[in-house]
Formats: structure tokens, sequence, C-alpha cells
């Protein structure tokens, strides 16, 4: 138990990693050996975070060095900077890490039964295993350089679950966008991270926040990655690759996509709050933020409301909910020199932020399968076509209607309280703003009220007689995920005090980070 | 597929491309090479074939299921030997000091040694591995696609 | 001008990563547009050796090494995992690039959109 607790970062990146090349060859003995190995293997690696996230919620920082003889030895005997490799799991990171793992968990159950009749599958697990992998990898390195490593791992399993099917057209086109806007991406981090190296010879995001003393150079690598990390997460006026590739990933893939969306978001904040910390005029750098997340939030769900294809929709109304993280993170950051405001509204503003990406990515993920579920069953996306499928599809529907009342911020569900932290937060910081939140929630109910009319009520249309429900493994797949909305919803203090408040104090506190790795090192 | 001659010529040289790749994989660690440049010498020698002889002839005997077996394979080596050091952290170098590849390099300049390095020189392998038989992978599948025959799984 | 002879190499780049992003931005033909990441990564490579330069150094090998100082080998182990990765986004792009022109007939980026609105 010691001996997991101790090396249960690398762990959970190890053995799904092994897992994903294990697969091919584990295929060889038939469909159900590759599935029940792929379940066991997620099942274990989740075990394996709950057990870290036990551990850093008690105690603090880990740093887990690769290759030390010690794996809390950030310094080796005699050096005074860190030159190995390491996994840094702060609040943040474990954060995430519980975010991903409980998506990965859904979607992997829901794509058992959705792959059948499908060629290829093997690589889908396996592309599926290197995903959650690049993912988990961002989450909790704590060395800029192997941050890149893993966005590339990620973005280019995740190219390859978006062009999946690849007898249909879009599905190639939405894949080639994304790849292009991952590559060129992840090529300005790269950069960035060279600009960096070249000034301080330190890859270490601890060591760098140490030693940083923001000349034009650092000023022009903060540029280009949050210019980056804006591109990948979809930010207003770099979101053009974002509706393409969720609309035409298959099943249970497009709550990994958006994972790894809100995975570069999560390295947007670990480089304003935690790189440049204490050096960036935090009020302009939180405005753009804010714009940023503004922006998205109105052109999202302006683009969404006319939309027929469902996906799309959703998709639009993904690249929304993203400003109201943005909205809130921001909100915060540009109050985080002010220690008066800091605690009155600015803390509550972060949790409010980080709170919504746990509650967004859950009833996103909701949608996405339903809307998947009915793609499986009557073969379209289009809601002119739909009609009456509640009569046959009861679960669906009932999924259906608890997301949708989540994303819109109806009491009982989740997207409530994220939205009313920040409401509250960002009224104190700009009524304007908060106005402007509430307006977009109104939008986003009205549009999906009008799906909702139109796909699931309304007469029985003769075509759609002969729909049953979908498999049971889908089914469950949602239920857990409809399980943790009404949840979430009913008890959001328990789950801010364990989860997101450690998260947003471990932004804050830039100095515990690099103490964590530097020690006393002046 | 090429006149006599090319085919010929590749026919030989196809065990030096080879002999080259393997000496720059082994070296990796003491000499410019490694994994990923070996790896992808013995590609393209893989290449060479494909393009003296046509993929048709080729796909009788290099299937991509077999290239993919063999990658596989490659990277579970490379992440077993890494497990392998997990007693005392991810990676950590627990062959340096045995009689497997165990010298330890005197630090500063000298005449390298192959016999040394600990896990790194096994790892190289297995990347070596990896790279050549995921690179021709790759070269094959695309050269049957856009062919126009499908790619069997 | 001495200055721009000086930092030659990290001129060369920025123009190099110049050109890739007016190809990636302007140009239609798919094919072009890979081209235009390769350039793209190729240049970031080049910056990044040229970063570790120190004059009269030599290769960082310990093995039979002549006398003077070595340049750095860190940036060299960051530009030979880029190639790497680059070979991989390079071959992925062009499969599916392969992929549209089977579905649509054409490569130009206008006329085989499908996805709109």
């Amino acid at each position: 138990m010691d001996f997991l607790t101790t090396h249960a970062p690398a762990l959970i990146v190890a053995l799904p990693l092994l897992a994903a090349f294990a697969i091919p060859l584990v295929s060889r003995a038939g469909h159900s050996a590759r599935s029940i190995f792929s379940l066991a293997v997620l099942g274990a690696t989740a075990s394996l975070v709950a057990i870290l996230a036990v551990d850093v919620y008690s105690t603090g920082i880990r740093v887990y060095t690769f290759g030390a003889t010690l794996p809390e030895m950030a310094l080796p005997a005699g050096y005074t900077v860190p030159v190995r490799i390491m996994f840094q799991v702060d609040g943040m990171s474990m954060f995430m890490g519980i975010v991903i793992t409980t998506v990965a968990l859904a979607a992997m159950l829901y794509s058992l039964q959705f792959l059948k009749g499908q060629s290829g599958q093997p690589r889908f697990y396996s592309l599926m295993m290197l995903l959650y992998v690049g993912m988990m990898g961002l989450a909790f390195t704590g060395d800029m350089f192997n941050m890149f490593v893993f966005l590339e791992l990620a973005s280019i399993a995740g190219t390859g679950l978006a062009a999946y099917r690849t007898g249909m057209a879009d599905a190639v086109e939405g894949g080639f966008k994304y790849i292009v806007i991952s590559a060129v991406s992840a090529l300005m981090v790269l950069f960035a991270i060279g600009l960096l190296y070249s000034q301080y010879n330190v890859l270490s995001i601890a060591a760098l926040a140490h030693y940083m003393e923001y000349s034009m150079l650092d000023m022009m690598a903060l540029g280009l990655l949050a210019g980056a990390f804006v591109m990948k997460l979809a930010g207003v006026p770099l979101h053009m690759w974002a509706p393409d590739t969720y609309t035409v990933a298959p099943a249970g893939t497009t709550p990994m996509i958006l994972a790894a969306s809100y995975t570069s978001m999560y390295a947007l904040y670990r480089v304003t709050f935690t790189l440049y910390g204490g050096h960036i005029d935090t009020a302009a750098i939180g405005w753009i933020v804010i714009i940023v997340g503004v922006l998205s939030m109105f052109i999202g769900v302006m683009m969404a409301v006319h939309q027929t294809d469902i996906k799309r929709m959703m998709a639009y109304h993904a690249i929304s909910q993203g400003g109201y993280m943005l909205l809130g993170v921001g909100v915060g950051l540009a109050v985080l020199a002010d220690p008066v405001a800091l605690a009155s509204y600015g803390r509550d503003a972060i949790n409010g932020g980080v709170f919504h990406i746990i509650n967004h990515v859950f009833y996103k993920a909701l949608l996405f399968m339903t809307a998947e579920a009915i793609f499986f069953r009557i073969g379209t996306r289009d809601t002119n076509k739909m009609g009456g499928l509640a009569r046959n599809m009861k679960w669906t529907t009932l999924f259906y209607g608890i997301g949708a009342l989540a994303i819109s911020g109806i009491p009982p569900f989740n997207g409530f309280a994220s939205k009313l932290l920040i409401y509250q937060t960002v009224l104190n910081f700009s009524p304007v703003l908060s106005a402007i939140a509430m307006f977009v929630s109104l939008v986003t109910l009205a549009s999906f009220a009008k799906v909702f009319y139109a796909a699931f009520t309304g007469p029985e249309m003769p075509a759609y007689r002969e729909v049953r429900e979908v498999p049971r493994s889908m089914l469950i797949g949602m239920g857990i995920l409809a399980a943790c909305v009404v949840f979430f919803g009913l008890f959001p203090g328990l789950i801010v005090d364990t989860i997101v408040a450690p998260a947003t104090e471990a932004l804050i506190n830039q100095t515990g980070y690099i103490d964590a790795v530097m020690g006393a090192v002046p | 597929m090429l006149s006599r001659i090319v085919r010929t010529v590749a026919n030989q040289l196809v065990l030096f491309v080879l002999v080259f790749g393997l000496y720059l994989i082994m070296h990796g660690h003491d000499s410019p090479g490694g994994g990923f440049q070996g790896g992808a010498v013995v590609a393209s020698g893989a290449v060479m074939l494909l393009v003296a002889f046509g993929s048709g002839q080729i796909i009788k005997w290099l299937t991509v299921r077999r290239l993919v077996t063999v990658a596989c394979c490659g990277a579970l080596v490379f992440i077993v030997l890494a497990l392998g050091g997990t007693g005392t952290s991810f990676f950590h170098n627990f062959l340096l000091g045995t009689p497997v590849f165990g010298g330890v390099p005197t630090p500063g300049p000298g005449h390298g040694h192959v016999w040394s390095g600990g896990i790194i020189p096994l790892m190289e392998i297995a990347i070596g591995f990896t790279v050549m038989a995921g690179l021709s992978a790759v070269v094959l599948a695309m050269a049957r696609f856009s062919g126009g025959e499908e790619i069997e799984e | 001008m001495e200055q721009v002879l000086l930092n030659f190499p990290f001129v060369a780049a920025v123009l190099l990563m110049g050109i890739a992003l007016y190809i990636i931005v302007f140009k239609r033909n798919l094919i072009k547009l890979v081209m235009g990441v390769a350039i793209l990564s190729s240049a970031i490579n080049l910056f990044l050796v040229s970063l570790g330069y120190r004059v009269g150094g030599v290769a960082p090998i310990y093995t039979d090494v002549p006398e003077g100082p070595m340049v750095l080998p860190v940036p060299q182990a960051l530009t030979l995992t880029n190639i790497v990765i680059g070979v991989a986004v390079l071959a992925l792009m062009l499969t599916l690039v392969v992929h549209i022109y089977r579905h649509t007939g054409d490569i130009d980026a206008e006329k085989s959109r499908i996805l709109k609105g």
C-alpha cells in the first residue's frame, strides 16, 4: 500500500501506456478479452488516482522524480537546480486528474457496445489509452518540455480518435483540422520553451518560476504560450476547429477530446499563475483572459442557436461554457495582486471557474453521449428529421433532460452551483459581465429547449417506430455521469471544500509550488 | 516493380543498410546514434526494398500486422524495463554495476565502452525495434492505401 | 548588419517560421498546408539547435573528444524529440489528406469542405 502511494504518479502514467501497447497483442484472443482487459486497466488506474488523491489532499504537494534514488528527492546530491524529469502533483493537478479519469471510465463503458461491427477496434482502445496517458501526463507534469511531449501525444491520439470513422467524409476533415491546429500550437509552445531555456538553462516549472526575471524575451514567451493554449482550448478568436472536430468524433471520444481541451486550459492556468505568477501585471493579463472568456460565451451561444445538427450545436455550447470558466478564473487573476478583493470575492471567483470545469465536463459528456445514442439508433444528426423519440428511448430522454437543465443552470443540478458562484463574484468585479453571463445562460436554455421539443416530444414519426433503447453498457456510461451531475448539484458545498478549494489554493500559492522542489535554495 | 538491375542491387544493399542501422542502435549511448536514428535507417532499407519490388510483392511476407506486433513488443519491452526499477523509482537505472551492461562510465573524455550504461542500451534496442517496425508499417500502409487497396487489420 | 550576421541562424529560423505561417494561413492546397507545418517544424528545430552553440565548440560526446568547449547537449535532445514527433504528425496529416482526396476528389481546402456553419 505504501509502495502504491509512493509510486502512484508514475504508475498512473505507466499502466495505461503498457495497456495501450499490449492491446493489439491481447486482441488476438478475442473481443471480450480486449474489453475486459481495457476495463480492468482503467479500473486499476482509477483506484490509483483515488489513492493519490487521498494522499495529495492530506499531505500536500507530491514531487516524483524519475530515475532518482528516492522519488521525492527533486535535487540530486550536490546540485542546486533540478536536472531530472519530475511529476509535481498539487491540488489543481489532482483536480484535473479526477476529472479526466471519471470521463475516461464513462467513455470507455459507453464505447464498448458502440464499436461492435466496426473494423480496427484494437486501434480504438489503444488510442483511447494513449489519449488518457497524454492528458494525465499533461496534468501531472512539473517540467515544461514534458508538457510539450504529452501535449503532442494527446493531440495525435485525439486526431486518431476523431478521424476514426474514415468511411465518412466529414470525419477525416474534422480530424485534419484538429491535427493542423494542434501541431501549430504545440510548435509555438516549443518555441516559447526554447526562449525560456536559453535564458535560464533549466526546464522545470518550479525552477523557472524561481529564476524568472520577466525580460522582453519572457514576455514574448508568455504571449506565445498563452496564444497556443487558447488555440488548443477553443477560445473565441481561435475556435474554428472545435465545432467540426467535436461533431465528427465517434461515441465516447468526444468527451475525451473535450477533456483534452480543458487540460490545455489547466496548462494555461499553470503558466500564468505558477510560472509567471509574481511578475506579470495580473490586472492586464486577467482582463485579457476575461475578454477571451466573454467573447467565447457570447459568440459560442449565438452560433449555437441556429444550428440544425445536434452535435454541432452542443459543440458551440462547449465553446460558450469554456468562456464561463475563463471568466471566473480571469476575474480571480485580475484581482490576484489586491489582497482585500482576493479574499472577499477573488478566491470564490476562481472556485467558481474551476468548479465549472468539472461540472461542464460531466454534463457536456452526458449530452454528447445522448446525441451519439440518437445517431446510433436513427442514423442522422439533423434535428429537422427527428421527432417523437421520447416514446421509444425513455432513458436517453431522461439523460438529455438532466443534461439540458444542468447546462442552463437550473437549481438542483450542478450547473447552478458553479454558475451562481461565477455570477455573484463577477458582480462584485463588474456588473456588466455578470449581466452578459446571465443572458448567455438564458439563450442556452432556449436552444436546448428548442432541440428537446424538436427531437423528443411531438408526434411519433413513422420512420422511427421500430427504434429501441440503446444497449445497456451505453446506458451505464451515461448513468454514471448523470448520477455525478445530480450528486454534485445536491451537495455543492461538499465538492467545493474537498476538491475545488485545494485546487484554487494551489493556483494562488506559487511559493508553495516552488519550495516543494527547490527547498531552501536562495 | 523496377528493372532487374535495381532489384539485384537492392537485394545486395539491404544487408549493408541493416548492419549500419543495427550498428547505430547498439552504439547509441556513447557515440552519435541511438534508437530512433538506427531504426529510421533500417526503415529506409525497407523502403528501398518497397520501391524496388513494389508493394504487391513485399506485402506477402512483410504484412502490416506483423510489423505492428513487432512495434508493440518493442514498446512493451521499453516500458517493462522502465518499470523494472520501480522499487526505487520509475526509470531508475537498476542495471548499473550488474554484469548485464553494467559498467559505470567514468565521467570525462576517454574511449567509449559499449558494455556500459545500464538499462540505456537495452532501451535503445527496444526503441530501435519499435521505430523500425513502426516507420516501415507507416510507409507500407500508405503505399497500399494510395494504390487503392484497403488495409486489413 | 553586424548583429544580423552574428545571429544568422536565429534570423534564418524566424524567416522560415514567417514563411511557414504564411503558407499555413494563406495557401489552399492541402499538400502545401502539410508542407507548411513541416517547414515550421524544421524552423523550430533550427532555432533549438542554434541555441546551444558555443563559439569553437565540439560535439558533446566524451568518446575520443578533442580539446575545447562543448556545445550544449540539452537543446539537441529537445530537437531529436521534436523530429520524432514531427515524423508522426506529418505521417498522420498525409494519411488524412489521402482520405480527404478519396472522399471528395479534390485537395483544395475550399472545394473539399463539407462541414460549414
